[in-house]
């Protein structure tokens, strides 16, 4: 049980420390809401799912609590995030900032 | 009649969540008293501030177990295993930033404001694609892709058997 809860902390620290170098690393607004958000969606998911499983692994009322209110935060995280990236992408287009060397942009040619 | 049984609905979901929430409180049975008065009056407040948006137009067909199942199916199956592998390919990317962005626009042919939903929020949460726009007349998606390979690109070609699950599950 304790390698599993480990192994998923790992996993979530590593795509956490991506989405930081991906803020830095990538060029434009859009491309960094990506690395951004993204990643650390992934990362959160497997450090949630890590503190849910050491909560069942605890038991009783306090452990049971934090397995189901740390499963109930990944899905509101599921919800919420793409909500939230998406608000984040279509404001910036809105307010005129272009992709940064885009290939395409269909977007725009619709105005 | 029609508005209390969306209050009704509404507010049955929201106090059904908020027991989740406070599972194993009591010191007796699962839930202590005041945990279930304080779920009973914020489902309330939950339900007469938004239960008139939550059905509006087929939102009902929400309530349809098969659609749920489907659901937990589309979840654990295809969008997981598209989701990680997708999430491989972006850590790839920021550590080799190779990169090819793009804004691309295809229609998936959804008509549902559920179904669109759905389907944008399984596109934005694939790392690599995120939904910057949608045409709310002709159902458009406009998708920013990370690696653009096909500047007139088919659904499959962006998410996948997405569209086709969103179907099944929405409309």
């Amino acid at each position: 049980m304790n390698a599993l809860i480990y192994a998923f902390l790992a996993i979530g620290a590593v795509f956490n420390g991506l989405g930081a170098v991906a803020l830095l690393r990538f060029p434009d607004v859009y491309t960094r809401v990506h690395g951004a958000t993204k990643c650390t969606t992934f990362g959160s998911i497997f450090s949630l799912l890590g503190v849910a499983v050491y909560g069942f692994a605890q038991g009783g009322g306090i452990g049971g609590t934090m397995a189901v209110r740390a499963f109930l935060a990944l899905v509101f995280l599921l919800l919420t995030n793409p909500t939230g990236s998406h608000a984040l992408a279509r404001a910036a287009h809105r307010a005129g900032i272009k992709p940064f060397r885009a290939v395409v942009d269909r977007l725009e040619e619709r105005r | 009649m029609r508005r209390a049984a969306e209050w009704t609905a509404t507010g049955m979901f929201a106090f059904a969540v908020y027991l989740l929430l406070a599972t194993f409180t009591g010191s007796l049975g699962l839930w202590a008293p005041d945990e279930l008065i304080a779920g009973a009056v914020l489902a309330a407040v939950t339900a007469l501030a938004t239960g008139a948006f939550l059905w509006a137009r087929g939102g009902w067909r929400l309530l349809q177990p098969q659609r749920w199942i489907l659901f937990l199916i589309y979840l654990i199956g295809p969008f997981l295993v598209a989701m990680a592998k997708a999430n491989l390919d972006v850590a790839w990317r920021v550590i080799t930033g190779r990169i090819r962005p793009g804004i691309v626009r295809f229609n998936p042919g959804l008509h549902t404001e559920f179904g669109r939903t759905l389907l944008a929020n399984s596109i934005t949460l694939t790392p690599g694609t995120l939904t910057v726009d949608i045409d709310d007349g002709s159902g458009d998606f406009y998708v920013h892709w990370i690696n653009v390979t096909d500047e007139s690109p088919t659904p499959e070609r962006v998410c996948g058997s997405f569209p086709n699950w969103a179907r099944r599950i929405a409309e």
